[in-house]
């Protein structure tokens, strides 16, 4: 392990540490916080008693439809800005401004549309993500160098090939970014209009737990969704590094 | 390819029309997009465009507008305070030093992306219902984003600017006032772009589940009752807000270069 790996390792294990004092000591009411022994015990019965797997997935499956809909829509989407430099250009004020609104107020509307089923809130997950792969998309378009271009131009390929074989690869860290945002928001969208407005799926049980005082279920449930999404993320991270080894990008 | 793309900053030049006439253009056309949307889903589902201004000035002027926008405001004056100055400090320590960057930054980019609104409950126990709850969801969602983007930007530095820094004996301070923060600037402005508008999402999110008062308690509101209008009406409000700042911001930092105009 690196030095740097292994302070971070040592700054998180002393940080769970007292925490776990803190709270065994009394120094904080376990109305607020449990300690992290705790929240793993609870994490670890909601597994065992299958109670919540029904909730659990239901939301991943709608975030995974969400997450895969704005990966393919913000590529295209960043694509088409990176062909039309006036619009991209016009449109920068609002891209930048685009996360001010909570798009889940949108949930009634989407109700309507299309009806009182998961689809309202894989329509939040992906209104959420689509932008922030488009953004990622059409910086990482812009930063090819262009000798690559060149050479792509050299070489005579035809625009899809040059798209799969020269500009893909160069954008590739790029690309990793806006997939790991695209996770990261569709989850943030599903779970948020879990939490406001619908009778299932982790966000609502969380809530429900919030507003019952069952704390062990709570941090239970967040241990296990926050686990998720950092061991998700580790995995895309992982495939990323042996991704540019392989190129010898490293 | 009919256009291609060398350096970014050639196909500037080769635009034929300002950039101010090209947003007039988008502004207009995104405009008649809603209104066909709207005829196409029902006044009812998407209000029109012009429903929607008579309904945000209907809003803006009724009296206990001004209250929930100086709730609103305030929270979300101070969580801005707090992402970007601490944001903007945390960002230049860690890009600074090395060592604490490199620690630092898995840690920071794994709390970036967990999704923060499964913590508003730990939020409201550690600072109840009130202010401080909104200021701080507000700030947990702006700061990260701001840090990130400063840390890159002061590893980018060139090194001969550092070594002459240390040269002349800098205090800390002043090497981040006259070093770090003018050579990064376009980088610190992108990131206080993305803050500004994390920290209102932020905020708006933790007035909506735990506030009496605030545009986010009147956007709660109007979901329960599905009063779609006064959704449309202050969603309008939010963007026009957000994209307005975002455009100060632009323009602050081409002013501040003294490059093209925006």
């Amino acid at each position: 392990m690196s030095r740097a790996g292994f302070i971070r390792f040592l700054v998180v294990a002393v940080a769970i540490v007292v925490l776990e004092i803190a709270c065994r000591a009394g120094l904080i009411d376990p109305i607020t916080i449990i300690p992290p022994s705790g929240m793993a015990a609870g994490a670890w019965k909601l597994i065992v008693s299958g109670r919540y797997t029904e909730d659990i997935l239901l939301t991943l499956g709608s975030v995974a439809l969400a997450a895969m809909l704005a990966i393919v829509g913000g590529f295209g989407l960043g694509y088409c800005l990176f062909r039309l430099p006036r619009l991209r250009r016009a449109l920068d004020p609002l891209l930048a401004s685009y996360y001010a609104v909570p798009t889940f107020i949108f949930y009634p509307l989407f109700i309507v549309l299309f009806g009182l089923n998961r689809l309202p809130l894989v329509a939040i997950g992906f209104m959420f993500a689509v932008i922030a792969m488009a953004i990622n998309t059409l910086t990482g378009f812009e930063r090819v160098p262009p000798v690559l271009r060149r050479t792509a131009r050299a070489l005579r390929l035809s625009a899809p090939t040059a798209l799969v074989q020269i500009t893909m690869p160069a954008c590739a860290p790029y690309l990793f970014t806006g997939v790991k945002l695209v996770i990261a928001y569709s989850f943030i969208g599903v779970i948020a209009g879990e939490f406001v407005l619908s009778g299932a799926g982790i966000g609502h049980q969380i809530a429900f737990a919030y507003n019952n005082f069952d704390n062990p279920t709570m941090y239970g449930l967040m241990l296990l969704l926050i686990s998720f999404v950092s061991g998700l993320n580790m995995l895309l991270f992982v495939w990323e590094r042996r991704f540019y080894r392989r190129r010898g990008l490293t | 390819m009919a256009v291609t793309l060398d350096k970014p900053t050639r196909v500037h030049g080769r635009l034929p029309r300002s950039v101010g006439f090209d947003r007039l253009l988008l502004f207009l056309a995104l405009l008649v997009l809603w209104q066909v949307l709207s005829w196409i889903a029902g006044p009812e589902v998407i209000t029109s465009p012009p429903a929607t201004a008579r309904k945000l000035a209907a809003i803006i002027s009724a009296p206990d507008f001004v209250g929930h926008a100086y709730e609103t405001g305030r929270a979300f004056a101070a969580a801005l305070v707090i992402s970007l100055l601490g944001g903007l400090v945390i960002g230049l320590a860690l890009g600074f030093r090395r060592l604490a960057g490199e620690v630092a930054e898995p840690l920071l980019v794994a709390l970036y992306s967990i999704p923060k609104i499964t913590l508003y409950p730990v939020i409201l126990l550690l600072f109840g219902l009130g202010v401080s709850a909104k200021i701080a969801f507000g700030a947990i969602h702006g700061i990260i984003p701001v840090a990130l983007f400063a840390m890159n930007a002061v590893r980018n530095i060139r090194g001969g600017h550092l070594r002459a820094a240390r040269a002349m004996r800098l205090t800390h301070l002043q090497i981040a006032i006259h070093v770090l923060v003018p050579a990064t600037l376009p980088e610190i402005v992108a990131g206080f772009r993305l803050g500004f508008a994390l920290t209102l999402l932020g905020t708006l999110i933790g007035e909506m589940f735990a506030s009496q008062r605030g545009i986010g308690y009147m956007l709660v509101q109007a979901m329960e009752t599905n009063d779609t209008a006064t959704i449309m009406a202050l969603a309008l409000l939010l963007v026009t807000i957000a994209t307005t700042a975002s455009w100060a911001l632009l323009r602050l930092d081409h002013g501040l270069h003294g490059n093209e105009q925006h």
